[in-house]
């Protein structure tokens, strides 16, 4: 849900389909998104709030800090998933920066179904590119209600 | 360690550095650190703004309240948030990442960015509760040669603990690198003013705008000898006995291992052996189109280089080129082409 609405229902395990691709998410990475999550994840890093620290150290442009990539990997299963999914863990891996005035645009699809932690769980893939390539790339584990909440 | 940066320097820095992380990881973990605030709802409804979630178990206590929660929760992301060390704040003194950090800041590589994040949340915390974080270094690895510079990766370990339970966990890897066209770790500024100049082979013009973030080689012990040349406006082509050979290489193209290579400087001019055009996709430092040419140098062997300022459509096979050198950053000098007029 790319207009920051979610659903108040959650999907059901049973509901959800290996193969099944999530509604893509697009954000505008302007520079006061970039500053704004880095100083809501206390990230208070120059490449992430000044351009010209960030260009003496070798950075084109001020660019997202990863504790903000993992929060959009979350953010983005579970505007799918619905409120009452249960995240278990976000894993990523970064490649190109995502710089200011880029856009992002995540995507995923259902990869497996696991049993771990005692409890069914959805294994999503993600992949968030930017003009450059691929930005992050990971997997996020969510546990969903047998039925619909 | 300022000057040049030979093999031998980056290989004795290395073996210090790696000493450096193995006394590092023996200590293990850090004592568990507070976080400077409780879990709280301010600082959720911040995070919530910014990342654009809105997901109500995070911000509605009505909602919170009906959820399979029960009340108002800390998005699982934000675990890492709650002990950040802040604006002002410092590494503990024991922060194994911190001490890292500085021995790698202290041998040039100054600059840092995270590239591995993994975490597992074993529950949701809720406000009011106070996360301490525990950190050991699991290894380091490096040099590496990487699109922003050469570095090392370097991987910690993070548990974050409410009590004596364990909440959640984190394998944290970044790189620590000198950034592209610094030459002891400062700023990549020093190529900012050359002139153009002529060397033996060809003339030497100030590329560090045009070919600023182009891929960097990985230079050997046997390719040493190449990039200082080009530094000069050198074509230096390797010689084994009275055979060229380029690449060079680590052994005689004749297999006899009982001879040493030498190097001669070759004029610079030749012809088009060969070309390619390319169009798509962009590579870091060129500007598309550009021509890539295999020049037969008339010493006999061929060069692969960019053949710059030439109109793709009017590169011909034995077109007459000669050496020109792109000076990128005081390290870094690539050899190319141009037309010869």
């Amino acid at each position: 849900m790319s207009d920051g609405t979610t659903p108040q229902a959650t999907l059901p395990a049973s509901a959800v389909e290996i193969g099944a691709a999530l509604p893509e998410l697009r954000i505008e990475v302007t520079p006061t998104f970039v500053i704004s999550t880095a100083l809501a994840t206390r990230d208070f890093q120059d490449v992430h709030h000044d351009r010209d620290l960030a260009r003496q150290r070798g950075s084109k442009d001020i660019f997202l800090n990863i504790l903000t990539d993992t929060g959009l990997v979350q953010r983005f299963v579970t505007d799918w998933a619905g409120p009452e999914a249960l995240v278990r863990s976000v894993n990523i891996k970064l490649g190109v920066p995502c710089y200011a005035y880029d856009t992002l645009t995540l995507t995923g699809r259902v990869a497996d179904r696991i049993e771990a932690g005692g409890e069914q769980r959805i294994v999503v893939e993600i992949c968030g590119t930017v003009s450059l390539g691929a930005h992050v790339t990971g997997t996020v584990q969510v546990a969903l209600p047998e039925v619909e909440s | 360690m300022s000057g040049a940066r030979t093999g031998d320097w980056v290989e004795d820095t290395a073996q210090a550095i790696h000493r450096e992380a193995e006394r590092i990881a023996d200590k293990g973990g850090s004592a568990p650190r507070h976080a400077r605030d409780p879990v709280n709802t301010a600082m959720i409804n911040n995070w919530a703004e910014a990342i654009g979630d809105a997901n109500p178990v995070y911000t509605d206590p009505e909602f919170a309240a009906r959820s399979v929660h029960g009340e108002l929760v800390a998005p699982p992301a934000m675990a890492q948030v709650w002990t950040m060390n802040g604006l002002h704040g410092e590494r503990a003194a024991d922060d194994p990442l911190g001490a890292m950090m500085t021995v790698l800041d202290d041998a040039g590589y100054t600059s840092v960015v995270a590239t591995n994040s993994e975490q597992t949340y074993h529950r949701y915390l809720r406000p009011g509760e106070h996360v301490a974080a525990t950190t050991e270094l699991e290894g380091v690895v490096g040099p590496k040669r990487t699109a922003l510079g050469e570095g090392f990766f370097v991987t910690t370990r993070t548990r974050w603990l409410v009590g004596d339970e364990v909440v959640a966990e984190m394998t944290f890897r970044v790189l620590k690198f000198r950034p592209a066209g610094s030459d002891n770790g400062g700023h990549g500024e020093a190529a900012g003013d050359r002139r153009p100049q002529a060397g033996p082979s060809g003339r030497i013009v100030d590329a560090s705008e045009r070919a600023a973030g182009v891929l960097r080689p990985v230079i050997s012990v046997d390719t040493a000898f190449f990039w200082e040349g080009t530094k000069l406006g050198e074509l230096r082509i390797q010689r084994w006995g009275e055979t060229l050979r380029h690449p060079p290489g680590p052994v005689d193209p004749g297999g006899d291992l009982g001879i040493e290579p030498d190097y001669i400087v070759a004029s610079g001019r030749g012809t088009v052996y060969s070309y390619v055009v390319h169009h798509n996709p962009p590579v870091p430092g060129k500007e598309l189109p550009f021509v890539v040419a295999l020049v037969e140098l008339e010493e006999g062997v061929r060069v692969l280089g960019e053949l710059i300022d030439a109109d793709p459509g009017s590169v011909t096979i034995g077109m007459p080129v000669r050496a020109v050198f792109l000076a990128v950053d005081d390290e870094l000098t690539l050899p190319a082409w141009e037309v010869a007029r």
